[in-house]
């Protein structure tokens, strides 16, 4: 009896120390981060917040579809539900930005919970097809109510920065600060919650549903449950991509950019959560590229909307088909095969 | 030899062996009767002949051209049919397209109507009711229906798992009756994989005992029935 | 009382191009097990050939047959170069679950990228082999046009042909027992990979077909399709996903249900409409409307 609650406590101290270490970590990288802000021009720094924006993004897609084996379509919809939150917040309501932020979370969160307890029982491509005419359907309602401010969207105005930075802190480092803050907390709590239980029990569902159940796990909760933690951090993103171009509009929260998050994904490591940066860095840097390329080329108009399309899809297709699980797996079978021998 | 020569054969699902060095032959117009118990590899065995599954080692020869490692469609043309065990039929097809669908890969269309013909003749059960479909055929009909495709393909060599598998003891006797018929008429060479030993080693030329994925005895039918080997593949002693 | 008949009239023009995109999905389902994505891009890059071909000889027609045999091609080589190698290498693993969609949604962004740099993304328009304008019966115009029967009737003329395929040839039988039951199939004789890829080549043609039917009324741009696949896939779901009956009078329902909140609702919740039909349809009857108990799930 004693033995086992010793082994118990000698468990917990241990994941206890991991997730201090884990803070630690987080903490430096921020300042790192930071500091190389400081360091480079506008247009990095903007590019820092965009990056910033899709890890987020791409965390909730790690969740729902690399843990709890869920193929969902509507992450870009989820996104566009937090963005139009937190603007309606900050617009009528006149709180502080942050609460405009945990708004966002709390109604994607809502809307995931119901798509979720709808989606619990698909799966496969019925699930992506669902998700799909959601992510096509939803935007499209803002064109209805007018509050939600049709074609033109709504301003998302979060002020400039505090006067006490100084003159030289410009608006795109006040966003780049914010979102970065932003992402390096929700990565953090998505860590820990991805290596709790939690994380183990949507890994177990995915592995095999009918199993889990058997083990008593509650799959149909825990789907539904995925299905909120996800949209509430696709919210938030939505909610930092709303803050960063200073809107929301139904043009911002398009197919192309469920799309882009499943690439951005499936680039990383769909299971990953480390492999977002990756991925988020991937997602920024692929239409820079593309640009560089359109502009050596001519710059007509339709290499600038299309060449980035054709990057992105031939890297996600050759990713599918090679490194299925992100490239972290292939190194991994290179060595195992090496060490069996 | 002319006719079925299997060599060595070795076949695994993953890391769990299924067949170990299984030997044996039958000679071109022989009906071999496989005998053994549940999970003794037969199934295996019939499913890597008929190209359905791939074998880690050996060799297996259908008049002198090895046939392992092919696909089943091709197999077919050289003369294959495989009857699987319980599911050779497609239920949402009609009984007629059941039986066409053997004849599809000769594109011969009337060589199949006279072969489907020769099936309905063989089995009348089957003529009364060609236009319906086959779920609604009892489970010897099926098993029936099952055998005359594989015949509307006018093979030579006739794979057969387990046609005795659920049905009545009366059926099963007129089922073996009918192989054992069919076989001599047509000429065909049969491997017959079987539970029901007794009635296999009756019609069977010779036999062949798989216990746990190994043959422990082979030789002519009626002597195997009083083999020591025989009872002890079935009730381990 | 007129808008009603309207509104049918109208539910049933659309839902009939729905068919054909639903078809050409179950038709791939029904073969290969995976809901093709890039079924939008296929049906987009035969359009674009159809449409070349239509302004440039001033026949409909033409272009249409252009865009069947495009699609057909096209249809035939995504399955033989592309579904193949995906099957081989992504088979395990948490991907596996997700890889064929993702692959295919992958595919369908490049076809949408060649077809952009190559076509550009400008409107093109095809001219419409029948008048766009309503019957008139003396002084009342509906919006009912002899566009809308020329599509209605082109599409049941396809179905026909389908039907006859399937049901009264070879081909057909093969086609069937290779969906049922590939293994079957296979000890049988029937080369099913073949097979498959000729019914990947016919769901290629029959969805030039619903891109061109669409093109004529509408504008033709490398986005232009995306609807067309999501109520099509809708359309399929809702017929059971098994049957092609069921894909057809699916995508009927479909058709008239989104015209019936089109004009009775609001136009822009038409898409959360469709939205809410597929996810009423899949609570309710998980199997689709036409299932016959056989409870499959992906």
């Amino acid at each position: 009896m004693e033995s086992w609650q010793g082994a118990r406590c000698a468990v917990v101290n241990e994941s206890a120390k991991k997730v201090r270490k884990k803070l630690l970590l987080f903490i430096l990288l921020g300042w790192v981060l930071l500091i190389i802000g400081d360091r480079v021009d506008e247009l990095r720094v903007y590019q820092g917040a965009q990056i910033a924006m899709y890890t987020i993004a791409l965390a909730s897609i790690v969740l729902l579809t690399g843990y709890s084996g869920q193929v969902s379509l509507g992450n870009g919809a989820m996104m566009a539900v937090g963005g139009y939150a937190a603007a309606l917040t900050l617009n009528n309501l006149q709180t502080p930005i942050w609460s405009a932020f945990m708004m966002a979370i709390l109604v994607a969160a809502l809307f995931g919970a119901f798509l979720g307890l709808a989606a619990a029982r698909l799966s496969g491509p019925y699930l992506a097809g669902t998700t799909l005419a959601l992510a096509v359907g939803l935007p499209a309602i803002a064109n209805q109510f007018s509050f939600l401010g049709g074609e033109p969207g709504l301003l998302f105005d979060i002020g400039f920065p505090p006067e006490r930075f100084g003159e030289e802190f410009t608006q795109y480092k006040w966003y780049f600060w914010i979102a970065t803050f932003i992402s390096l907390v929700a990565l953090f709590v998505t860590s820990n919650v991805l290596q709790s239980r939690f994380g183990r029990t949507w890994r177990a569902i995915r592995g095999n549903a009918l199993a889990a159940e058997l083990s008593g796990i509650h799959a149909s909760q825990m789907k539904v449950l995925a299905f909120t933690v996800s949209s509430g951090l696709a919210g938030l993103a939505g909610a930092v991509l709303a803050m960063t171009i200073s809107l929301v509009a139904p043009g911002a929260y398009t197919l192309a950019l469920s799309f882009a998050l499943v690439t951005g994904a499936v680039l990383a490591g769909i299971s990953s959560l480390p492999g977002v940066a990756l991925g988020g860095f991937i997602l920024v840097v692929i239409p820079e590229i593309a640009d560089v390329l359109a502009a050596s080329l001519g710059n007509e108009d339709k290499l600038n909307s299309y060449l980035p399309g054709l990057f992105v899809s031939v890297l996600l297709i050759l990713s599918v088909i090679y490194t299925p699980n992100g490239p972290g797996e292939n190194l991994r079978k290179h060595f195992h095969k090496k060490s069996a021998h | 030899m002319s006719g079925l020569v299997v060599t060595n054969l070795s076949v695994a699902h993953g890391a769990i062996s299924a067949l170990r060095r299984v030997d044996f032959s039958v000679e071109l117009g022989q009906l071999a009767a496989v005998i053994g118990a549940n999970g003794a590899g037969k199934t295996t065995l019939l499913r890597t002949l008929s190209g359905l599954k791939d074998a880690n080692s050996g060799s297996a020869t259908w008049k002198e051209r090895e046939i392992l490692g092919k696909r089943p469609e091709s197999l077919v043309r050289r003369g294959i049919s495989h009857v699987s065990e319980g599911k050779s039929v497609i239920p949402e097809l009609t009984i007629k397209e059941n039986l066409v669908l053997g004849g599809i890969w000769r594109g011969d269309r009337v060589d199949t109507s006279r072969a489907i013909e020769e099936v309905v003749e063989l089995f009348p059960r089957l003529g009364e009711r060609m236009e319906q479909s086959a779920n609604t055929l009892s489970g010897g009909e099926r098993q029936m229906l099952a055998i005359g495709r594989a015949l509307v393909s006018r093979p030579k060599l006739l794979l057969l798992d387990e046609p005795s598998l659920g049905l009545a003891p009366l059926v099963v006797e007129q089922i073996f009756e009918t192989i054992n018929q069919l076989r001599h008429k047509l000429g065909l060479t049969v491997l017959l994989v079987e539970q029901n030993a007794m009635s296999a080693l009756e019609i069977a030329d010779i036999g062949v005992i798989i216990n746990l994925g190994e043959v422990v005895a082979t030789g002519p039918a009626n002597k195997l029935i009083n083999d020591p080997a025989l009872r002890a593949a079935y009730l381990g002693y | 009382m007129q808008k009603a008949l309207e509104t049918l009239l109208i539910g049933l023009s659309t839902g009939s191009i729905y068919a054909l995109m639903s078809l050409a999905l179950v038709l791939v389902w029904r073969s290969t097990r995976v809901i093709n994505f890039a079924q939008a891009g296929q049906a987009m890059f035969s359009t674009y050939i159809g449409f070349e071909i239509a302004s440039r000889s001033q026949v409909f027609w033409l272009g249409l047959v252009f865009a069947i045999v495009a699609g057909a091609l096209l249809g035939a080589g995504v399955d033989y170069f592309f579904m193949r190698v995906l099957f081989k290498h992504a088979n395990s693993g948490p991907a596996a679950v997700v890889a064929p969609v993702i692959a295919t949604l992958g595919l369908l962004g490049l076809i949408r990228s060649i077809v952009g740099l190559t076509w550009g993304g400008e409107f093109r328009a095809i001219e419409a082999p029948a008048s766009k304008n309503g019957y008139t019966f003396g002084e009342i115009t509906i919006p009912f046009s002899p566009l809308n029967t020329l599509i209605i009737v082109t599409v049941a003329i396809i179905l026909i042909i389908l039907a006859i395929l399937f049901q009264s040839t070879n081909l057909g039988l093969a086609l069937r027992a290779s969906a049922y039951a590939p293994e079957i199939a296979q000890l049988a004789g029937i080369r099913t990979a073949r097979i498959r890829t000729i019914g990947w080549a016919i769901a290629g043609g029959v969805g030039g077909v619903a891109g061109m039917l669409v093109t004529s009324y509408n504008f033709l741009t490398p986005y232009s399709l995306d609807l067309l696949l999501v109520f099509g896939f809708i359309a399929a779901v809702i017929g059971g996903l098994e049957s092609m009956v069921g894909a057809v009078v699916g995508a009927l329902v479909l058709g008239v249900g989104l015209t019936i909140i089109l004009n009775y609702v609001g136009t822009s919740l038409v898409f959360i409409g469709g939205f809410t039909v597929l996810l009423l349809v899949l609570l309710i009857k998980p199997d689709g409307i036409m299932a016959r108990g056989k409870v499959r799930r992906g």
